[in-house]
């Protein structure tokens, strides 16, 4: 296990040292001189200079990259050519806003595809099977910004019960917060829902097939634990993994949802660092993102060792 | 003496409805064992044998129909509810399946998957169910099984977890026993450790076993009836010694003529030219007959040979019963 | 040799139309790409009015007989731009799926028949590919190269790369195994014809499956690049800015959240069906990586 641990931490390390210089050279893409891009009318000689010092422009290549990595490491990933401030500082301020949509989307998500893809399973062929089918086949096909849209227009419009648009933190007023984040968690959790429930009911009909689980209804038990604690157990293994990557990208930010209702977030930041050509909160934004998503998928797999029992030995 | 059967089976069918329409899988078998008793069910894969036990004991797959009449213990085991067979599973009747590898749950400890039964059944505690796992481990031969009843099945060889899913079978003493080509993914000596093992238990336990095989070396050894099927019919039954002395059927002729003899030095090995039908289209005659060597007249191919005696309990399902000296006949 | 690898892809090809003449969703789907392919070519023709004919004395008008999706807040007819859309949406999402599948397969290609260090090297640059969220490494590509078609199409081309460069290795390393490359190794064939004659041939199900599916969601991906103002640039019409544009005013009038959305939809919907029918013929094992990796970013 510990063995196990060891080598996912280094592969993991040096993804990681891969996902900084992809992040790095992304400023070097930039055609033409990225800060006075940046600053663009409001160019004035004395700032361009200070900010070209400050992001190390002026040294070589090499030395810029390791000088970004030192500083990386030490959570100093430079000053927004915009305001000014650090971009670690903004780039965290953002994260709860994420943290809150991407959980409470994915606990709706799980709340709609966990029955639906152990129904649809076990009733193969059932109305609740074509049901799920034609819910998970919908998921995958419709833009979740254009179910954002028409949610707003039914629930806001139409209806009236939601604001269309806005954030109002969890810690300042719980009730106002859930309003607004119940369309853009219904929109990515919809979404989300579709893709774990096909792969939920796949994950059960493999098992359901297995040949321990009629050995379980061999033994006369209840039907109740056959699927609780033989089917279940194994079937919900992969799943985690799947829960997972998809938790560690909504923490990426959903872009075009939070930028649909003013949610302000890791991926309405990135949204206004593009708009801005803020590249430094750009980078920033994208390599914290990188960053938490190889770090779940760290967790995933230890997390898969300790389920499932025959990795450790493999 | 079918008053005495543990389980008894009458003119059982299966037909599982497939994409291509229903396949018969059985077409009305009969048998039983007793207690202590020992019924080997013989055949090629196909010929419905693991089918006709898992029917008969409501284990066949969801798209199966199953008709019939089976009794367990004296009960109208067919007429009873889903809860009722589920309630007799387990606690009357054990099962032993064919993949040691497949048939444990790889994420519960072997000792979990033992004890569950006794939970269920007998209303064992969680306590005392573990400690009748280890038990139960010890006397189906694991070494060191206190230690060993918390381990996952991973970490046993394929001869020891067969042990383990003995030692489940076994867990509330049923009166069956049903064995499932329990030794065909094993090699050839941890076959006959089992062989031996499952014998030993039923002769201090007093279970009737049901052992299915295609292996006939395996039944001369342990078998007290054997019943031959081809094509989800039974050719041939009776005790082992009138079916395997004076085989009537050409098929079980057939098919002891190409077990491997070890005595002629394992020479050349026999088989029988063709493939069984497809149960999607059997035959309206005899479904052996396009392979069979005698292949009487134009009856065989039409008309369907009842299953007849040849002596009191010895009954054959062919126009053309063999003779002793394996010579075909017309009675 | 040679007979038995050609004859497996040829296998494969017309089991894949058979499938989707006998699957009546994957026909639906046939039908709704024939349909778009042809807006797609002639919609500039076909459509009833210009896309930037503004009319402000027509803006904002509900579906009717002379615009049966409406207009727009410039009085555009809604109909002719979501017509004149689709050229973008498929030319972007063949072209973006062309460069992953080249790219990805010959990545794929080396680094499952080389092994060593190159799959090394190749695989781990995968991985940190993967490492970002689709939309948000495609959002970060076309921020430094500036919006427009081409880098709309450049950045969804390297997000789905590493896609097709995992498939193709998997498949590389079942297939180098087997006896017709081996006897194709022994008798001196050079690397690069056994991979094209022999390796090539004998992966094509998993990757015509993998290009199929990979065409709905490079599709999505662009109209969510449009809609971030990140695709084609205005006043050309896309599908994804259509609806951008038209967000502030969907509560009065909803046709322009509508059509344009349902456009997208079917578009994806329909290449999901019929890759979804390949799937099931060709290739029923192959893991949902799609499913898995398809962020909602």
């Amino acid at each position: 296990m510990a063995r196990f641990v060891i080598r996912r931490l280094l592969q993991s390390g040096i993804v990681l040292l891969g996902v900084t210089l992809v992040v790095f050279l992304l400023l070097q893409l930039v055609p033409g001189d990225p800060v006075r891009v940046a600053l663009g009318t409001r160019f004035d000689p004395q700032t361009y200079e200070a900010l070209r010092a400050r992001a190390g422009l002026d040294q070589p290549l090499v030395v810029q990259y390791f000088d970004y990595l030192r500083r990386a490491l030490t959570g100093d990933l430079g000053v927004s050519f915009r305001s000014g401030r650090p971009v670690t500082s903004i780039v965290l301020e953002r994260l709860p806003a994420t943290l809150s949509l991407a959980l409470t989307a994915v606990l709706f998500a799980l709340l709609i595809a966990l029955p639906l893809g152990i129904l649809s399973a076990m009733r193969s062929g059932s109305f609740v099977d074509h049901a799920a089918r034609v819910f998970s086949q919908f998921g995958v096909s419709v833009p979740d910004f254009w179910m954002g849209i028409m949610g707003i227009l039914l629930f806001a419009g139409v209806l009236g019960w939601l604001p269309p648009s806005g954030y109002v933190a969890l810690t300042e007023d719980p009730a106002r917060w859930a309003s607004h984040v119940a369309l853009p968690a219904a929109t990515v959790g919809l979404v989300t829902a579709s893709i774990l429930t096909r792969f939920i009911r796949s994950s059960m009909l493999e098992v359901l097939s297995e040949d321990y689980v009629r050995t379980a209804e061999a033994k006369g038990l209840r039907t109740r634990v056959v699927v609780l604690r033989h089917v279940l157990r194994n079937a919900l293994i992969p799943v985690v993994t799947v829960v997972a990557v998809q938790v560690a990208s909504l923490l990426g930010g959903v872009i075009v949802i939070e930028v649909l209702f003013a949610w302000p977030g890791i991926g309405r930041l990135t949204y206004d660092a593009v708009q801005a050509r803020d590249y430094p909160v750009l980078q920033g934004a994208v390599l914290l993102v990188a960053a938490l998503f190889l770090l779940v998928n760290l967790l995933v797999d230890i997390l898969y060792a300790r389920l499932d029992p025959r990795i450790t030995v493999r | 003496m079918s008053d005495a059967a543990v389980l008894a089976v009458t003119d059982l069918t299966v037909t599982i409805g497939t994409r291509r329409g229903p396949a018969r899988a059985v077409a009305g078998v009969d048998w039983s064992v007793r207690a202590g008793e020992t019924l080997a069910l013989v055949g090629e894969s196909g010929s419905g044998k693991s089918m006709s036990v898992l029917a008969a004991t409501g284990l066949a797959p969801r798209a199966a129909r199953v008709t019939g009449q089976v009794r367990l213990l004296g009960t109208d085991f067919t007429a009873s509810s889903p809860d009722r067979r589920r309630r007799m599973r387990g606690r009357h009747v054990g099962f032993v399946f064919q993949d040691p590898m497949t048939s444990l749950n790889p994420v519960l400890t072997v000792g979990r998957q033992v004890a569950e039964a006794g939970e269920e059944h007998l209303g064992l505690t969680r306590r005392a169910a573990r400690a009748r796992a280890v038990e139960l481990l010890d006397l189906v031969g694991i070494p060191s099984a206190a230690q060993r009843v918390d381990a996952y099945p991973h970490q046993f060889s394929g001869g020891m977890r067969q042990r383990v899913v003995i030692a489940m079978a076994l867990a509330c003493e049923p009166d069956l026993l049903i064995a499932d080509e329990p030794t065909t993914a094993l090699d050839v000596t941890t076959q006959a450790q089992i062989v031996e093992l499952v014998a030993d238990l039923q002769r201090r336990l007093g279970t009737a076993v049901v052992w299915i095989t295609h292996d006939l070396g395996v039944v001369a050894g342990i078998a007290d009836t054997v019943a031959v099927m081809y094509a989800g019919r039974i050719l041939e039954q009776g005790p082992v010694d009138a079916v395997f002395g004076q085989p009537a059927h050409p098929y079980t002729t057939a098919l002891l003529a190409a077990r491997p003899d070890p005595a002629a030095g394992g020479g050349d090995l026999v088989t029988i030219a063709g493939a069984p039908p497809s149960p999607l289209a059997l035959p309206a005659g005899c479904a052996f007959w396009p392979r069979c060597p005698v292949r009487g007249d134009a009856r065989c191919e039409h008309e369907l040979p009842p299953l007849r005696p040849v002596s009191t309990r010895h009954h054959v399902r062919t126009f053309y019963p063999q003779h002793a000296d394996g010579r075909a006949g017309h009675e | 040799m040679s007979e038995q690898t050609v004859g497996r892809s040829e296998g494969s090809l017309r089991r894949a139309l058979s499938a989707l003449r006998h699957d009546p969703l994957a026909l639906t789907g046939s039908a709704v790409l024939v349909l778009l392919v042809v807006v797609g070519v002639a919609g500039s023709w076909l459509a009833p009015y210009g896309v930037n004919d503004v009319d402000v004395d027509r803006m904002l008008q509900p579906p009717s007989g002379a615009h049966p999706f409406g207009t727009d807040e410039l009085g555009r007819d809604v109909l002719s731009r979501v017509m004149v859309a689709a050229r973008v949406s498929l030319q972007v999402g063949l072209v973006s799926v062309g460069i992953a599948l080249v790219v990805g397969v010959t990545l794929g290609l080396f680094a499952g028949y080389y092994r060593g260090w190159l799959d090394n090297v190749l695989m781990r640059c995968m991985d940190v590919l993967f490492a970002f969220p689709v939309l948000l490494l495609a959002v970060a590509i076309v921020a430094v190269l500036g919006p427009g078609l081409l880098t709309a199409m450049i950045a969804i081309g390297v997000v789905y790369t590493p896609i097709f460069a995992r498939v193709t290795r998997a498949g590389v390393l079942s297939v180098r195994e087997q006896v017709f490359v081996r006897a194709a190794v022994s008798i001196g064939a050079s690397d690069l014809r056994i991979m094209r004659r022999h390796v090539l041939p004998n992966i094509a199900a998993p990757l015509i499956v993998q290009t199929s599916l990979s065409l709905a969601f490079a599709i999505l991906s662009e109209a969510a690049l449009s809609f971030l103002g990140l695709g084609v640039q205005p006043p050309a019409p896309a599908w994804g800015r259509m609806l951008f544009d038209g967000r502030g005013f969907v509560t009065d009038a909803w046709w322009l959240g509508v059509f344009p959305g349902a456009a997208i939809f079917l578009t994806v919907l329909a290449f999901n069906l019929v890759g979804d029918a390949l799937r099931d013929v060709l290739d029923p094992r192959q893991l949902t990586v799609n499913e898995a990796r398809r962020s909602t970013g």
